[in-house]
This record gives C-alpha cells, sequence and structure tokens, in this order.
C-alpha cells in the first residue's frame, strides 16, 4: 500500500503484524492504554547479586523466543550487548529478539548470532557497521524495525514492545540495583535510553564492573525495578565510548553551513531570552552551536535549555550562564558526564520523558530550533538518515524525527554535494522524517525554506539570506556533479521505518549486489 | 571598481578544495599554483586548475591564479596553459623588478585567445628588493592592477623577527601602500597566519585598513567573513561620506570655494575619498544611493 | 599518439581520482578497470569521462587503472590528461579551449 508521502510499504509483516500507513506527523491518535508489566517483589533477605549471566540467565529464566533489551549510552565501547548474546548463544538459546536502541560496529558478533538462529529478529532506532550491512543483505527472514528514539519509548510503554529481559549496563551500581552512569570506568553520564526498558520490562539485569556500596546515589535505574545484579571484569571500553572532548569542525565548507544555519536561526526571531535548542555533535551540527554561542553571548541572550546528545561545548554554555538548564538524554564526552554529576541544573531524563509522542508532552514539545542533519532529503523536504546513497543501512532516525516534530524551528545542515553525491533528490530512498517536519535545508551555496512556511521565508529573506527554492538547489548540485543513476534494490522488506508514532513512514529494500 | 576586501587562496592540486572555492564568497580567490603545489605535481595542478577555471562557478569571486615565479621555466609554462582559460588575473610572486611584470606581461599577451578580456596582472611583493622596487612594479604595465604584501618571506629576507604585532613590517606595509596609491593601484595586506586567532586577525585587519590597504589576503576561508567585517565602510564612515559629498554639492551650488564638515575643512582628496567610500558601499548593497 | 611509459596522475583524497595509464600493443584499444565509492551512480558516466579524454589526445589503445573518491568530470579530464602527458602521450593542455 501507499502511505500519505507516497512510500509504497507492506500491509503486513511476519512477526510485525498489521502495518499501519504513515498518515501525517499528528494524524494518527493513541487509542490503547499503557502496558503495565508484571508485579514483582523481593523479601528482604533476598539477594540480586548473580555470579554470572549463566546464572541469572537460568534464574529468569530466559527461553527461546524471548525478547532482550539493550540501550546504546556505550555506543561503540559497549561490552554488554556481546557477552549477553555470548551467553545466550552457549546455553542454546534461539529465536531471541533483540531490542536495543542501536546498534554500532562493535557489535558485528551480531551476526554469527543471526547466522546461528540464536538472534532472529532485531527492534533498533539505530545500525551502523556489520550488522546494519548484513540486515541489509538480507540476513534476517523478519524485517528489522527502525524506531525513533521516542517513538521505542512510546512502543514500549504502549505496549507494542515487550520486554522479558531489560539488561541495563551499568557505569555503576550497587548490590541491590541501584544505577548510575557517572562513575565509574564507562561512565557515559545519563541512561535515559534505558528508563522505559527498566520500568517496563519483567526482569531487570544490571550488568556492572563497577560495583558500589549501598546506597548508590544519585539514582537512575532505581532497585525497585532491578532484579537482578551481575558483576563482570569489563562492560565496556571507555575510548568508544566517550570522547575526550568534543570538537567543532574545522572544515571550511561545513563552518560555512554552520554560519549560515546559526544566520538562519537568528533570523527567526526565536533567538532570544527563552531560547531552547538541540544540535547533534557531528559535522556542521556542533559547530551551529559554535555560531549561536556568539550570537547569544554579543545579544546578552539566556536560552531556557539546551536538549538532547550533550556535548561540552553545550555544558560551557550553561556554565558560562547562556543556558538555565541543560536536559540530557545521552552524553556525548566526558564533559558532559562531569556537569551531569555536579550541576544540579543539568537534568538527566529517560526516552519517555525526551520524545515519546505518547504522553501527556515530551520535552521536544518545548523546543524552539533543532539543528539535525540528512543523508538525502527530497524536493518534498523528507529526509533519509537510514540508509546510504547505495541502499545500505547506515544510521536510523534516532531523535531525528522526533525533534523535527517537536520543535519550532527545525533547520537542516548538509553539504549540498556529499562527495560527487547531490544531497537532494526527487525522491529520498529511504523516508526517514517527514517534510512536513522540516521547516529549512542550509547548504553552502543557498538556503532552501519549506514552502509551508511563507512567514519564516519573509524573515529569512529580509536578514538577506541566500535563499534558493529547493528545487534550484537541486538543479544546481546536478549541474556540478551530473544527475545520479539510480540505485537497483531488491524486493524483499529488511526493514520497516516506523515513525514516532508507530506508523509505517517506509520499507528498506535488499541490496542485491 | 574592483572590491578586493579579501582574496582567498585555494590549493592549487586539490580538487575538493578547488571546487568549493566560490561558496566563502571572497571578493577574489586565487587557485594558487606555487606553494601550495608540490615540485613533482606542478604538471598536474596546472591541468587542474585549468579545468577548475574552465568547469567552476566561482559566482562573484574575482578569479586570480599565482602562477611560479618568473626566473622558473615553470612560469611561462603556467602562463600558456592557464591564460586561455580565461582567469581574470595573475598573481606573479616574488617580483622583484618592473622587467618582471614586463616580463609576463609579454608572455601573457602571446597567450591570450582573440577576443579575450584581457588578464590582468598582481604583484606579490615579499622581497627586500621587491619592495624597493614597489612603484617601479606597480607602474610597469597597465596590466598591473594591485600590489600584494607577502610578509613571512620578507622578514626572513630582512632578517627580522616576525611578530603577531608586526612592528617589524609597519615601514614595508607603509611603504607599499605608498607606492600602489602613487601608480593608482590597490594595495592587498599580507595574510594572517594564525587561523585560530579571530580577534588577532579583526585587529590586524584593523590596522592594514587604517594603513591605507584594500583588502587582504586569506589563507583559510574562516577569515574571509572577519575581514569583510573590517573592511566594509562602518556605518559612521558611511554617514561622514555623505556629508563631504552634500557639503560639496550645496557649496558648488553657491558657488563658494571653502567647504568645511565636521569643523574641518574638505579638499579634492578627501572629497574622491568620501566618494570611494559610498561607491563601495553601494557595491556592497550597504547603501542605496550612489551607482556603479 | 602512443604511451612510452606507465605514469599515474591524481591522489587518493576526496573528490579526486588517481588514474594509472600503461602502454598496451597497439591494436588493443582502451580497457579501463574503475574503483569508485559512487560506483552504482556514476560508473558509467566516469568511464564516458576517461574514454573521451582519452580520445581527445588521440590515444586508441591504453590500459586505465582509475581509483575513483568523488571527483567531478573537469577533475577526472585534468588527472586523465596529466597522467597521459606524464606517460610521454600528450600534449600540455588546458581547458579546452
Amino acid at each position: 500500500m501507499i502511505n500519505a508521502i507516497g512510500r509504497e510499504i507492506p500491509a503486513h509483516v511476519e512477526g510485525y503484524g498489521k502495518v499501519t500507513p504513515f498518515a501525517g506527523a499528528f494524524a494518527t491518535e493513541p487509542d490503547m492504554p499503557r502496558r503495565a508489566p508484571a508485579v514483582k517483589w523481593a523479601r528482604p533477605g533476598a539477594a540480586k547479586l548473580a555470579t554470572g549471566l549463566e546464572e541469572v540467565f537460568r534464574a529468569i529464566p530466559v527461553r527461546d523466543g524471548m525478547t532482550l533489551s539493550f540501550h546504546h549510552h556505550f555506543r561503540n565501547g559497549d561490552g554488554v550487548v556481546n557477552l549477553v548474546l555470548a551467553t545466550a548463544a552457549k546455553l542454546g538459546l534461539k529465536d531471541l529478539k533483540v531490542a536495543a536502541s542501536s546498534i554500532f560496529p562493535v557489535h558485528a558478533p551480531l551476526v554469527e548470532h543471526f547466522k546461528a538462529g540464536v538472534v532472529t529478529a532485531l527492534d533498533t532506532n539505530y545500525m551502523s557497521g556489520p550488522v546494519a550491512e548484513a540486515v541489509s543483505r538480507g540476513a534476517l527472514a523478519k524485517p528489522v524495525i527502525l524506531r525513533t528514539h521516542g517513538g521505542r519509548a512510546r512502543a514500549i510503554e504502549c505496549g507494542q514492545l515487550k520486554i522479558d529481559v531489560a539488561f541495563i549496563a551499568a557505569p555503576s551500581a550497587d548490590e541491590y540495583g541501584n544505577v548510575n552512569g557517572i562513575a565509574g570506568p564507562t561512565a557515559c553520564g545519563s541512561l535515559g535510553y534505558a528508563y522505559p526498558d527498566a520500568e517496563y520490562a519483567d526482569k531487570v539485569v544490571a550488568v556492572t564492573d563497577n560495583l558500589a556500596a549501598y546506597p548508590l546515589t544519585p539514582v537512575s535505574i532505581p532497585q525497585t525495578r532491578v532484579d537482578y545484579v551481575v558483576k563482570v571484569d569489563k562492560i565496556g571500553d571507555p575510548k568508544g565510548i566517550v570522547s575526550g572532548t568534543t570538537r567543532i569542525t574545522k572544515d571550511p565548507v561545513q563552518l560555512k553551513i554552520a554560519d549560515t544555519a546559526a544566520k538562519v536561526v537568528q533570523a527567526s526571531g526565536l533567538l532570544k531570552n527563552g531560547f531552547s535548542f538541540q544540535t547533534g555533535a557531528g559535522g556542521a551540527s556542533l559547530a551551529v552551536a559554535h555560531f549561536v554561542r556568539q550570537m547569544m553571548v554579543a545579544g546578552g541572550i539566556t536560552g531556557s535549555f539546551a536538549l538532547g546528545g550533550i556535548t561540552g561545548y553545550l555544558v560551557a554554555m550553561l556554565e558560562e550562564g547562556l543556558f538555565e538548564k541543560i536536559i540530557d538524554v545521552q552524553g556525548f564526552d566526558l564533559e558532559a558526564v562531569r556537569s551531569l554529576a555536579a550541576n544540579p541544573n543539568h537534568v538527566e531524563v529517560g526516552a519517555g520523558f525526551y520524545a515519546n509522542p505518547f504522553n501527556s508532552g515530551c520535552v521536544v514539545n518545548m523546543l524552539d530550533c533543532v539543528i539535525l542533519g540528512a543523508t538525502e532529503i527530497d524536493t518534498a523536504f523528507n529526509v533519509n538518515v537510514v540508509t546510504g546513497s547505495d541502499g545500505m543501512i547506515m544510521g536510523g532516525s534516532g531523535g531525528h524525527s522526533d525533534a523535527a516534530a517537536g520543535a519550532k524551528l527545525t533547520v537542516v545542515v548538509a553539504n549540498l554535494l556529499r562527495g560527487r553525491l547531490p544531497i537532494i533528490m526527487d525522491k529520498v530512498l529511504t523516508a526517514t522524517t517527514p517534510g512536513e517536519t522540516v521547516d529549512v535545508l542550509v547548504t553552502e551555496r543557498g538556503v532552501a525554506v519549506n514552502p509551508r512556511r511563507g512567514d519564516l521565508k519573509e524573515k529569512l529573506a529580509a536578514a538577506g539570506l541566500p535563499l534558493k527554492e529547493i528545487g534550484e538547489l537541486k538543479r544546481l548540485a546536478e549541474a556540478i556533479a551530473g544527475v545520479p543513476q539510480p540505485v537497483k534494490l531488491g524486493d524483499r522488506t529488511v526493514a520497516l521505518v516506523e515513525y514516532r508514532d508507530g506508523t509505517v513512514i517506509d520499507a528498506v529494500r535488499q541490496v542485491v549486489r | 571598481m574592483t572590491i578586493r576586501r579579501s582574496m582567498l587562496f585555494i590549493p592549487g592540486n586539490n580538487p575538493g578544495m578547488l571546487q568549493n572555492g566560490g561558496v566563502f564568497c571572497a571578493d577574489a580567490v586565487i587557485l594558487d599554483l606555487e606553494d601550495a603545489v608540490a615540485p613533482l605535481e606542478k604538471d598536474a595542478a596546472r591541468l587542474l586548475v585549468a579545468a577548475a577555471l574552465a568547469s567552476v562557478d566561482y559566482g562573484g569571486s574575482e578569479k586570480v591564479v599565482r602562477i611560479n615565479p618568473l626566473d622558473t621555466a615553470m612560469a611561462a609554462d603556467d602562463i600558456r596553459a592557464i591564460v586561455p582559460c580565461g582567469p581574470d588575473a595573475l598573481l606573479l610572486p616574488k617580483v622583484q623588478g618592473a622587467k618582471d611584470v614586463e616580463a609576463a606581461a609579454a608572455l601573457v599577451a602571446a597567450a591570450e585567445r582573440p577576443g579575450q578580456k584581457p588578464v590582468k596582472l598582481m604583484a606579490l611583493i615579499e622581497t627586500p628588493r621587491g619592495l624597493a622596487e614597489a612603484y617601479a612594479v606597480a607602474a610597469a604595465d597597465e596590466r598591473l592592477t594591485a600590489l600584494a604584501f607577502g610578509a613571512e618571506d620578507y622578514t626572513a629576507g630582512l632578517g627580522a623577527i616576525r611578530t603577531k604585532e608586526g612592528t617589524e613590517i609597519l615601514a614595508a606595509r607603509s611603504l607599499l601602500v605608498n607606492a600602489a596609491a602613487a601608480a593608482g593601484v590597490d594595495a592587498i595586506d599580507t595574510p594572517f597566519t594564525d587561523t585560530n586567532d579571530e580577534e588577532g586577525l579583526t585587529r590586524d585587519t584593523t590596522l592594514a585598513k587604517q594603513l591605507g590597504f584594500r583588502g587582504k589576503l586569506c589563507i583559510n576561508p574562516r577569515q574571509v567573513d572577519a575581514v569583510h567585517a573590517v573592511f566594509d565602510p562602518s556605518a559612521a564612515e558611511i554617514g561622514w561620506a555623505e556629508r563631504v559629498v552634500r557639503a560639496i554639492r550645496r557649496a558648488e551650488e553657491q558657488g563658494s570655494g571653502v567647504v568645511a564638515v565636521d569643523g574641518k575643512m574638505v579638499d579634492a582628496p578627501i572629497v574622491s575619498r568620501a566618494e570611494r567610500i559610498l561607491q563601495l558601499a553601494a557595491l556592497l548593497g550597504l547603501r542605496e544611493e550612489a551607482g556603479r | 599518439m602512443s604511451l612510452d611509459k606507465p605514469a599515474q596522475a591524481g591522489t587518493l583524497e576526496s573528490s579526486d581520482i588517481m588514474v594509472t595509464v600503461a602502454p598496451v600493443p597497439p591494436g588493443s584499444g582502451i580497457a579501463i578497470e574503475l574503483e569508485s565509492n559512487v560506483l552504482a551512480q556514476y560508473g558509467d558516466a566516469i568511464r564516458r569521462v576517461i574514454t573521451e579524454t582519452l580520445v581527445a589526445y588521440g590515444v586508441a589503445d591504453a590500459a586505465v587503472r582509475a581509483v575513483d573518491r568523488g571527483a567531478l568530470d573537469c577533475t577526472i579530464r585534468a588527472r586523465v590528461a596529466a597522467a597521459l602527458a606524464r606517460a610521454g602521450a600528450a600534449r600540455q593542455g588546458g581547458c579546452g579551449r
């Protein structure tokens, strides 16, 4: 069937059920109660500390076909997914579903678990590396479900993603299951993406290499939800978890894009006292924060909050008084960890609070402005951040669609040409974030405003920004690079891209080369 | 009038930079065949720059190519390959005297296609000898349109200690500006080499403007906006220039010989300075009146 | 025109292409071995530009190996021309004017 933005999607998917087509960013309303996990109890004197993962697997017990969940604050330094699945394989378990908030290159052993039938389903918000390539080439019979960060919280809370056992990678834990992310060799800061898992899973296991004295404070994941604590030698590689410092790009083209994006933010009229802001850590996105910071200093502006993945750059802005608060669902560097531990105005929140569209209001709804990247964008402003231009999965929405939907001003920053490839297409290969939630595209060769935002276009024109129609930018790119030949993909659906409200916005087809 | 607030070097053997050179809105791009290119890559860079001139849209930027020094055989090869591709100007490095400019002009004239817009020349003054000859260089040929200053090689030639403050090059800068003004060509200042020091760049550029330079060489695209911010006429300068021009018009109408603005006498050089400011402001869209 | 010896031009930097040309016996024609990060989208276009450039320089027989990192057509032409010049086959050319 065809959804509201013209994407061909299957009507029914094995292991997922009936597909609800995307109907518009705010068109599908919830009609279900929240899920209630089984009630648990613990007698006085009962110990939670287990000697190893095998013991926990037997005690729960973990059975064939169960869903095991993981969070991704350790990113490419994560050791827990591989440890847990190696245990599952050793115990001869089959047909497991892995519900991990993101998958990174370090999770390559998962490919072997696919082949062996240990893992036969995957539910995630982002994936890159060997697992993503294997999925693209058809390693799993069942399509992978790709969600947004807010959509994953929604699916857990509303009962579409039932978790049997949640494994919490715990930088610090006490013997009774209190967990935080601010101390220990793998300190990663916020544990926000693990909150829904801990709250809604039937069983919760904290895996740590840093056992602290009871009671551990502050508490991110509380003892009231944690059933087992397992101490292992090493749960991750700090080098892959957080960078020492996140530096802004030195690439002159990206700096030019970032400078222009900051001028767009200023011209929008939103950059005034109370300003709220989200930006990514990569490429041009973080550089936008650099230029916005200069504007805030020059204008004597104090913002209300910075949101999202937190970098030292945003921490410095908090400490300079440019923002009143930081709302942190994930930290990217050691500065973010230090600040979360020390500064009461730096607040840790869960994925639902951050971005679940089906609660009484998530933080992205309060965002003035978000800066986002794109792998491709089409002339209807739909954005692809899931597949590369060759069709291979190399990412996922993460919080992209969520922040775009919530913010008053959504700015996509991207090089008009990525290598030789034009960023603008008639139709993106995989729609991730719908064009109705994207306001402005900023490239090094001009700025395009979504025609839905005539008000904004007038403001940007008045500020002297180099405005062009998006079709004009597309033609400009093709005049420089030539028109790319379309990529040929197979017919089989290897992943479903779920919008944050649980409707399906697109399907990813198999790479057949 | 050609605006040359910023002249941005682009390495000549780097396709990525060559294709993006136009996006930084520098008043001129200098596609560099000299220092930015390794000796064994000169041939390949020459072909690449030639192809870029023919294919890449540099927008409103003046297209300048820095060729290799005239005392090498490469210079003639550069001119033969580059000139037919239609650059606006060639920047000649290490110019020592009027003879260098004359030699280059002859090679350029021989290389130009019939009907081609004449290719201008700019001379980079970066030796003590070159500075001593600066006026002769500036006046050597009608193609010569600007003198640019290269302080790194120049101070090395002097044996002076190069500092960020630039006390050691103050005299040279002033001499160069004077030579350029005497010959009626633009003076372009030496680049500021610490690309991470934005405040230092602004200070150094402000000094250059104060000394009479029309623009500054830039070695990193990040420098362009800061340099423009300094060379753009300020609101105060535009206001002063408008008062001068108004006062002159009024005096002419009234047949009065003596004019004062803000309590100071106004004479011909001041009027022409005011007119230049207004012309620059109009070209840059900072002011609606006046015109090209 | 024929090639005297194998030669190479270009780099493996982004937006560049490294072109190696080598002589082959007369009548062998042009053989192009191409590696590119945009092979799916631009493979045919890159081969076409390489062939056109060889023909423009009067080279009918050559073995070409190209490792492309997203070079534009003008860069491909310049790198092929540089490799040919180094191989002793091409006049010093410019922008084709």
